[in-house]
């Protein structure tokens, strides 16, 4: 499509836009570039649904939403662009939907193909701007090596709990990698559906990130690129952090090594020192070990899941100071509610001189799915 | 000399604070104060390599000296979006 079909002059929809219209460093030719503007953003969850709502609302012409998974119950509390009735529908053809709703003149691609390395860097091509709006490790390097690759900005954004990340990475700033080097060892930095999010959090970091995205394409203000906010929503405090290029950095430094897009897988965890048990097997264990006991390390608010009767309770964060209170010589299986915080406890008590240990694999969570008198959160 | 750390996220849930004041020998460094933590927090230790420490709002590497009354910011990456 041609700059001129697309030009805003003479429109009807011009109307819509006035507030824009009646700000100088926005005005006519800002709303115009702004139709003009393609976006993809990756990821139509807790970051995302702010991210298309306040795109599609300020009439950037052309959105991209890519994701690969449906609408789930637990998403409701903060994915406020689906409804009730959405639960179980394509996350990108739902939100498509909302989008086209709120505003008919933007043009939406839906894609419900996760991004990999088969189409990242085509897709990125496809748009000037990509939002990464995504919810693991994988993506995000992904999102960031794709956008360097080809020489678009990448807008940042991360969540949990109470704190959030923003930044742009634009080329010839430093990068996603440029701060984090590598992803955590597998499973030992909580995702949210493992440590939990508050929802309003996503509203404001993916507020950020569509601002800072609109800024871009509008070419005003001063962007976040070489720097790192963190929101901090339970002290109500946003802190600002310097970014600095690394020389090193492979993807751009003195002496690149990352040419194309790879899979960037993190560090298996330390492997297990201690035997697992399947949870379908537990109860039969336990019967079956007359010494035996279930160790449930979880903290005291997670517990509001249930928990076998027979469980002893020391949380995770207890567990050093509470040691004293376990016996090395019998026989313990250690859960938490998803098997993270208890491999380090398993870890943890082998060190300190236990023997007998087992390891729930899938943790609690795994356990409730086959017995029904535990709920499943 | 006393320096307020800063914990995020993962870290801040380890931990168990948001801000702490330590007591660390003149001339200590960045990753000094880190392993401090980490070896009183055990836990830290798995996500170290993953972890960013920044330094009165500007990140530094571990071998960056630390002043009487500095904060320093530990950072991990955050996965959920
Ligand atoms: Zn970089």
């Amino acid at each position: 499509m041609n700059a001129e079909k697309r030009s805003l002059a003479g429109r009807r929809e011009l109307r819509r836009y006035s507030r824009h219209l009646l700000i100088p460093e926005v005005g006519l030719a800002g709303q115009e570039k702004l139709a003009r503007a393609r976006v993809l953003v990756v990821g139509a969850g807790g970051l995302g649904t702010p991210v298309l709502q306040y795109l599609a609302a300020a009439g950037v012409g052309r959105i991209g939403i890519c994701d690969d998974d449906v609408v789930d119950e637990t998403n409701l509390q903060r994915q406020v662009i689906y409804a009730d009735a959405d639960v179980g529908r394509k996350k990108a053809v739902a939100a498509a939907e909302r989008v086209v709703a709120l505003n008919p003149h933007v043009a939406v691609d839906p894609i419900s193909h996760r991004l990999d390395v088969s189409n990242a860097r085509e897709l990125v091509r496809l748009y000037d701007v990509v939002v990464d709006a995504t919810d693991s490790f994988g993506a995000r390097y992904l999102v960031n090596d794709a956008c360097r690759l080809e020489s678009k900005p990448d807008v940042y954004g991360s969540i949990f709990r109470f704190d959030g990340q923003v930044s742009v990475f634009v080329p010839g700033g430093p990068c996603y990698r440029c701060v984090f080097p590598e992803p955590p060892p597998e499973g030992t930095v909580p995702t949210c559906a493992e440590g939990g999010v508050l929802g309003v959090l996503a509203g404001l970091v993916g507020t950020w990130q569509a601002n800072e995205a609109l800024k871009l394409i509008l070419g005003i203000g001063r962007t976040l690129a070489g720097r790192l906010l963190i929101v901090d929503a339970f002290d109500a405090r946003v802190r600002e952090f310097a970014l600095a290029e690394d020389p090193d950095c492979p993807l751009h430094g003195t002496h690149p090594s990352i040419v194309d897009v790879t899979e960037v897988v993190p560090r298996p965890q330390a492997p297990l020192v201690v035997p697992e048990i399947e949870p379908r097997e537990l109860d039969e264990f336990l019967e079956a070990t007359p010494d035996a006991q279930l160790l449930d390390v979880r903290e005291p608010h997670e517990a509001v899941l249930g928990a076998p009767p027979s469980a002893i309770a020391v949380p995770a964060t207890q567990l050093e100071a509470r040691m004293h209170e376990l016996d090395s010589a019998k026989t313990y299986v250690v859960a938490c509610r998803v098997g993270a915080k208890s491999r380090w406890a398993a870890q943890r008590l082998h060190d300190a001189g236990f023997r007998r240990l087992y390891h729930l694999r899938g943790g609690l969570l795994a356990y409730a799915v086959t017995h029904e008198e535990f709920e499943v959160f | 000399m006393r320096v307020r750390i800063l914990a995020f996220a993962g870290v801040r849930e380890i931990v168990g604070a948001a801000q702490r004041t330590v007591e660390v020998p003149a001339g200590a460094t960045a990753g000094r104060v880190w392993d401090d933590l980490a070896r009183e927090f055990p836990r830290l230790s798995e996500i170290a390599r993953s972890t960013r420490l920044a330094r009165n709002g500007a990140l530094v590497e571990r071998d960056a000296a630390l002043q009487d009354g500095d904060e320093l910011a530990v950072m991990p990456p955050f996965g959920g979006g």
